[in-house]
């Protein structure tokens, strides 16, 4: 939700960043502020996971120009770990697993690095079991996750699901959510949006990467932008999604090659 | 340059104050194993399978023959029993302890109903039978130098006998403790389960002193048809010891064997597991974890031999090594002709945690039968970026991530562990172990 009194969150100003020597994104300008919804959508391969993961300080991708301001500080000062302290928060378009690692053990750890970061009270293991159990009830998930090994053995949607548990436990200050529908069923993308809406506050903001519109019916976004090869080309409002999922993206790179050589 | 003459008389030493025993043929078996010792010579890193473990200086040791054990109350070692063992039997420098012991009472000779847990004096006397069979027969000492010191030895020892048709419900607690500097042990085992029976037992050797000692180990383990052996080994030595060992299994048919064997401790250790599926659908489980660091080495060879039709082995070993340390695997399998439709998978997976970490893994497929399944594979590697990823962007730190994926790869193993209170005390220990301090 647009509103009055919104601060600055993000401020993505050229962003340029090089994989294997390749560079994917090629000038990203974008700016987020709280309690807004931005969803990104463009063709496969276009960058928005590579984007997505170099805001979340992936070492495969090297920075080769253009600035992120988060909250008033440079963004690449930052380790990995300190941004997800700091409020930044991505659930993977692919969430790894870990064999061995319990759940309940990962989920614990990382909640309290955040909370110790706040200063506020870490949990002790029965007192956090109490609490992830509230949090997987507004996810509708079972509890019987906690104690198998991190993601192992997950089907698509169980993995989505446990992202998005991640981001209620965290509770962060941006959260791209990185094709979260994908791979979830009908009712599950019912549960895990009005989980994500419950989670939206006028204090944060989220960036949903989605190919579909159905999604959004859900989350609806105030911002959509287009990106295409490593660019944002176009941004509109919820509407343009509606115009895409008809029309497909042609059209949005045709006219903006007709005003790149006007 | 110490010649193994001099470092074979060194080891010697004690054993003329062995009193003779009253049973010919165990006389006759420790002066079998006394000539053998006489001609065997130390292995070098010459010999092919102690290619990648150099014990010079091992050779090099001048040891003193253990003195009169030291006089240990419970309330020393009480902190290395474990809760869920009714009975125990407790080993000082391989020195049998009755006051720290709790073994099955007399009354085990006679009940053909009850499990014998009892030291080897005791036991040959009153098990004769039962033990005659197997005694010295499965780990052989005609080529093995070791098994032919610790036979020389032959004295002190723990024998457990799961008589026909008993499930013992209480894990039994066989401990060594080291307490002597320069010291050189001889500790024996013999675990025989009776046909129909189950038994889970731990083997434990800890140490009160970070020193330099000599543990010699040999356990022979034989189990009968249908029978059942959890067997859990863990090596908790002294960082500065030597510990060589010598297990050998004999599986009847349709048997079932069950290890699990953790090493953390020795500056040199050497753990040589031999399993004989000598009959029908006898089926092994054989894991293994070595955890070290500085400049210790641990080197584990197993050999499963599958010697007759429808076996089924499973085996997973990892190393995890940091500092200098090196982990040394040789994972053999042996498929004898016959023996068909035999089913064995084996991994050995390691991790190295240094620069200076090394691994050396090698699988060794011997099949002579053709209707078989045998898979194999070895990975050697680093942390995963990607995990690691993972764990920093929900806000681990860099070391913190490190710690809990090098925890979690050693987890898999010991959560195979059955004795819920060794478990736990073994995580804990891996947790430390792995444990670095943030910078
Ligand atoms: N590590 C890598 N090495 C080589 N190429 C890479 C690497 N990571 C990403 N790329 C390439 O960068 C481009 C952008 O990939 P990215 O995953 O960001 O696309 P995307 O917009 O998220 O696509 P999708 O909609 O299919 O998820 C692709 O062409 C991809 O192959
Ligand atoms: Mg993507």
């Amino acid at each position: 939700m647009i509103h009055q009194d919104s601060r600055t969150l993000l401020e993505v100003r050229g962003l340029r960043a090089v994989v294997n020597g390749i560079e994917i994104l090629k000038g990203i300008d974008l700016t987020v502020r709280s309690g807004e919804v931005h969803a990104i959508m463009g063709t496969n391969g276009s960058g928005k996971s590579t984007f997505a993961k170099v805001l979340a300080g992936h070492s495969a991708y090297e920075v080769t120009g253009g600035s992120v301001i988060f909250e008033g500080h440079n963004l690449f000062d930052l380790k990995p770990e300190e941004r997800a302290r700091a409020g930044v928060f991505l659930a993977f378009q692919y969430p790894i697993e870990i064999p061995g690692v319990a759940n309940s053990h990962f989920l614990r750890l990382a909640y309290n690095t955040v909370q110790e970061q706040r200063g506020q009270d870490e949990l002790d293991p029965l007192e956090f079991d109490d609490f992830v159990r509230e949090k997987m009830k507004l996810l509708e998930m079972n509890p019987d996750f906690l104690d198998r090994g991190v993601n192992e053995g997950f089907s698509g949607g169980e993995k989505k699901r446990n992202e998005i548990l991640q981001m209620a436990l965290l509770e962060p200050r941006v959260a791209i959510l990185d094709e979260t529908d994908s791979g979830l069923d009908i009712d599950a993308l019912r549960i895990v949006t009005n989980g994500v809406n419950q989670l939206s506050t006028k204090d944060n903001a989220i960036i949903l990467v989605t190919h579909y519109q159905r999604m959004l019916n859900y989350i609806v976004p105030d911002f959509v932008h287009v990106m295409h090869a490593g660019r944002i080309i176009k941004t509109g409002g919820k509407e343009l999604a509606l115009e895409l999922e008809t029309r497909g993206y042609d059209w949005v790179s045709a006219e903006q090659r007709a005003v790149a050589g006007a | 340059m110490v010649t193994s003459n001099s470092y074979l008389e060194s080891l010697l030493q004690g054993r003329p104050q062995l009193p003779p025993s009253p049973l010919a043929w165990f006389n006759h078996l420790r002066a079998n194993a006394v000539d053998r010792a006489g001609t065997l010579k130390v292995p070098t890193t010459r010999d092919e399978e102690w290619r990648f473990t150099d014990i010079s200086p091992l050779a090099a040791l001048s040891l003193k023959p253990v003195r009169a054990a030291s006089s240990l109350e419970a309330a020393d070692v009480e902190r290395f029993y474990l809760p869920e063992a009714k009975n125990r039997l407790v080993f000082v420098d391989g020195v049998y302890m009755p006051h720290l012991s709790s073994p099955t009472g007399p009354d085990s000779a006679q009940d053909p109903e009850v499990v014998v847990v009892t030291d080897l004096s005791t036991a040959v006397l009153a098990h004769a039978k039962a033990i005659e069979p197997h005694l010295g027969r499965h780990a052989g000492f005609q080529d093995n130098l070791f098994a032919a010191l610790n036979t020389a030895f032959l004295h002190d020892g723990a024998v457990i006998i799961a008589p026909r048709n008993v499930a013992v419900e209480n894990p039994m607690h066989v401990l060594f403790i080291a307490t002597q500097s320069g010291a050189a042990s001889h500790p024996r085992c013999l675990f025989i389960a009776q046909d129909g029976s189950t038994v889970t037992i731990l083997e434990d050797y800890v140490t009160l002193r970070e020193d330099v000692y000599v543990t010699n180990a040999v356990t022979e383990v034989v189990l009968g048809n249908n029978a059942q052996i959890n067997h859990i080994r863990v090596q908790r030595d002294s960082a500065q010891a030597f510990h060589i060992a010598n297990c050998a299994v004999s599986l009847a048919r349709s048997s079932r064997y069950r290890s699990v064997s953790v090493a953390l401790g020795a500056r040199i250790s050497r753990y040589d597991l031999n399993t004989r599926l000598e009959d029908e659908g006898a089926e092994c489980a054989i894991d293994g974890l070595a955890l070290i660091t500085g400049r210790q080495l641990a080197d584990t060879h197993t050999c499963i031999d599958h010697a007759k039709p429808n076996g089924i082995s499973r085996q997973s070993h990892k190393c995890i090594v940091d500092g200098a340390a090196q982990a040394v695997f040789n994972g053999k399998v042996l498929v004898r002709p016959g023996a068909q439709r035999t089913d064995s998978a084996q991994s050995s997976r390691n991790l190295l945690l240094s620069a200076k970490a090394r691994v050396d893994t090698k699988p060794q497929l011997e099949i002579f039968a053709d209707d078989v399944k045998c898979a194999h594979g070895a990975t050697v590697g680093q942390l995963d970026n990607e995990e690691l990823f993972y764990l920093k962007s929900r806000g681990l730190s860099e070391v913190a991530a490190r710690n809990l994926l090098t925890y979690a790869f050693g987890a898999e193993i010991i959560e195979r562990i059955s004795i819920a209170s060794l478990r736990h005390r073994l995580e804990q220990t891996a947790l430390e172990q792995t444990k670095k301090t943030e910078l």
